[in-house]
């Protein structure tokens, strides 16, 4: 049962690792960017969040309705205003710049909230369970894991079934023949970036929720979402999640052996699928 | 043959004179010959920004007040000295920390070098103090993670580097009072992080495991984890298959707040939990709601520490009071060390020799004997040479009307500091 209960819990925590990574993958599938500051972007709106829940005392879930597309606008304005003047064929400007950003983005906050660990209190959601079996689920860690699924799904119909799907499909393929056709390609990847921080507002808050963050924890974020994107396949949403489960997995899988390991377990995992399958388990798209 | 220069000047008597007169710049730079211009230097390290600027968040109050009672200048042997503090920020990185300090011992030329703000601020700049034999005055690390975290030999000591905090036997004197009023089961769930503290508190020599087993209570330790871990699944289980009713460890905040809503959401409710570090400062635990309500953990100051400034006569509860007045902010335990610090600047520069040695301000160090706003101060009788120990008692974080305060819930090694609560099980 020990077991089962670790595997459980494992694939319950892929999903938050999914919601950090999904952004990621998105981003890099549509534009080849490769964005350092997204950790930063995902504690940017966990305190975004605790400000709409400080000042209108909603509950943290429900802050959602603001930061969402607060975060989508940042996304459209970031992407229009400065990262699309560095997409080119050097990969290094737009790396370079998303980490200044990061620095910028860090400093900020920790000059606005204080360095002080916050927390949005969600009250009985935090600590609510379930039994199933002879195993105790928390609600919040299923509730995560669903809402993972719910939005790999809808951007996987978005991608594949809208108009503004195929647009995206259409710059990620070729930017240039996309332009001839008559597609914009800066509006396009303004779109995606909006997306993709729509996205990083509901991974903020859940994590907001989840534990406490002050401004300096954004770049332990970042690792876990690159690596459940690598594992998963280059711009493949659904494997994004598959590479979620498989890092948290490893994750509690590790710590079951010693919980010096279970950092270290997530990481060997990654390592290996590069080794064996540098194309990540299920990619999309090639290079 | 004696002759009067002035009347009858001579070729060598003009080259002597000259030469001298030439040379007299020398002389003058490298003594502080301007009495009125005689200034000390102090060169503070504190982690201003990264994870752990909670620590330093009062010091720009602590550095203003400072400032001002310094400004009539300090009295040394019969004349007045300038004081002029320079801080730096080690951004909360031990590395950062050697360069800053490396800079004010070399650049600056700092007469005295401080530092604050757990081991990895301490000890770096200690280290650079030491290898350039610049005094040095710590505060605010456990002395185990700072003397032999730096390598440092009983027998010997170092030569120019001091501390004042309390130690790990302090801690766990601490937690087995408190857990012995809690009436909990002696079996208790510990989580020690892969870290300079976790390392040191989970020593299997010199650390809680050989203490706890001694005093009869049965240790559950699944091992050291990997600090900002996001599952404690495993940990949860283990305690409670050992039917843990306390759990103990030295955690940051993040890993506190993950761990303590899995354990709710797991079915494991401990009667008591002390946990040092996480819930030191009150933001994290109002931040962790209702469940923040009950938790224990050490204390190493409060305003209801009896205690004076040796500086301005005030209490404990007036420089809180002082604190809360100007910045807006509830009272953090580092308030009361950092004044401390500099309480100990002041008396060792009122007692040294010569404050143009650096022998003499370090011999002043060591002679100290002040009593601080954060007790006794007195390196000669430390558990090992440099360091000096204040006291420590335990503490319960209670609801008191819409906010939690800290009550002082055990001080069975220190009578002497009130108790302002008891001990509630969770």
């Amino acid at each position: 049962m020990d077991w089962v209960n670790v595997l459980v819990q494992g694939a319950l925590l892929g999903g938050l690792y999914a919601l950090f990574a999904a952004g990621l993958s998105l981003i890099f599938g549509v534009m080849r960017l490769v964005n350092i500051a997204h950790g930063d972007l995902i504690i940017f709106a966990a305190y975004m969040g605790l400000t709409v829940v400080t000042f209108t005392g909603l509950h943290p879930l429900l802050a959602l309705v603001f930061v969402i597309p607060a975060m989508a606008i940042i996304g459209y304005v970031l992407q229009i205003g400065i990262l699309n003047h560095t997409l080119g064929d050097d990969l290094l400007p737009p790396l370079l710049v998303t980490f200044g950003l990061s620095v910028i983005l860090q400093n900020s906050l920790l000059e606005i909230y204080t360095a002080d660990p916050q927390k949005m209190d969600a009250g009985v959601l935090e600590t609510a369970s379930f039994p199933l079996g002879e195993l105790q689920l928390g609600v919040l860690p299923v509730l995560t894991f669903g809402i993972a699924v719910v939005v790999i799904a809808s951007l996987q119909w978005l991608f594949y079934r809208t108009a503004i799907g195929r647009a995206f499909r259409a710059v990620s393929d070729d930017q240039d023949i996309a332009q001839l056709m008559g597609l914009n390609k800066s509006h396009i990847f303004g779109l995606a970036m909006a997306l993709a921080l729509a996205v990083t507002a509901i991974a903020g808050i859940l994590l907001g929720i989840r534990t406490s963050f002050d401004p300096s924890v954004g770049g332990g974020r970042l690792i876990f979402g690159f690596e459940a994107v690598i594992i998963g396949g280059l711009g493949n949403l659904w494997g994004t999640l598959v590479g979620g489960v498989i890092l948290g997995v490893a994750q509690t899988v590790g710590a079951k052996i010693d919980p010096g390991w279970q950092v270290l377990a997530g990481h060997v995992a990654f390592l290996l699928v590069l080794a064996i399958r540098p194309q990540g388990l299920f990619p999309r798209i090639s290079g | 043959m004696k002759r009067n220069f002035l009347k009858t000047p001579t070729r060598r008597g003009f080259l002597a004179g000259s030469g001298a007169l030439l040379a007299t710049p020398a002389i003058l730079t490298s003594t502080r010959a301007y009495a009125a211009n005689k200034t000390l230097k102090v060169g503070y390290v504190h982690p201003k920004t990264g994870p752990l600027a909670g620590f330093a968040e009062a010091d720009d109050f602590i550095i203003d007040g400072i400032n001002k009672i310094f400004a009539g200048g300090l009295q040394n042997n019969g004349s007045s000295w300038k004081v002029e503090v320079i801080t730096r920020d080690s951004q909360s990185n031990p590395n950062r920390g050697a360069e800053v300090a490396a800079d004010l011992i070399l650049r600056d030329e700092v007469d005295i070098i401080l530092a604050a703000g757990t081991p990895d601020t301490t000890n770096p700049v200690a280290d650079q103090a030491e290898i350039n034999e610049v005094p040095c005055i710590t505060t605010d690390a456990p002395w185990q993670p700072y003397f032999f975290g730096r390598g440092g030999n009983p027998a010997e000591g170092f030569q120019s580097t001091y501390h004042f905090f309390w130690g790990l036997e302090d801690v766990i004197g601490v937690f087995l009072d408190l857990w012995g009023q809690s009436g909990a089961a002696k079996k208790v769930g510990g989580l020690f992080p892969n870290d300079a503290d976790g390392n040191a508190w989970g020593d299997a020599k010199l650390g809680l495991p050989p203490a706890l087993s001694g005093a009869g209570f049965e240790l559950t330790d699944p091992g050291r984890y990997q600090p900002l871990s996001d599952d404690f699944s495993n940990q949860i289980a283990a305690f409670r298959d050992a039917e843990c009713e306390i759990v103990t460890g030295v955690m940051i905040p993040p890993d506190f707040a993950t761990f303590w809503a899995q354990a709710a959401q797991q079915g494991f409710n401990p009667k008591v939990a002390t946990i040092g570090k996480a819930i030191l400062f009150p933001s994290v635990v109002e931040s962790l709601g209702v469940r923040g309500d009950g938790l224990t953990s050490e204390v190493w100051w409060s305003p209801n520490h009896p205690f004076n400034s040796s500086l301005t006569g005030d209490s404990a509860q007036d420089l809180v009071d002082a604190y809360t007045a100007a910045t807006g902010r509830p009272w953090t335990q580092p308030i009361g060390f950092r004044h401390a610090l500099f309480e100990v600047v002041a008396d060792v520069v009122k007692r040294a020799q010569d404050l143009d040695s650096s022998q003499a301000i370090t011999a002043s160090i060591a002679a100290t004997q002040l009593e601080t706003i954060v007790g006794r101060i007195d390196w000669s009788n430390g558990p090992v040479k440099n360091v000096s120990k204040t006291p420590l008692v335990g503490g319960q974080w209670q609801r008191d009307g819409d906010r939690l305060d800290l009550k002082i819930v055990g001080n069975s090694d220190h009578p002497s500091i009130p108790k302002t609560g008891s001990l509630k099980t969770l």
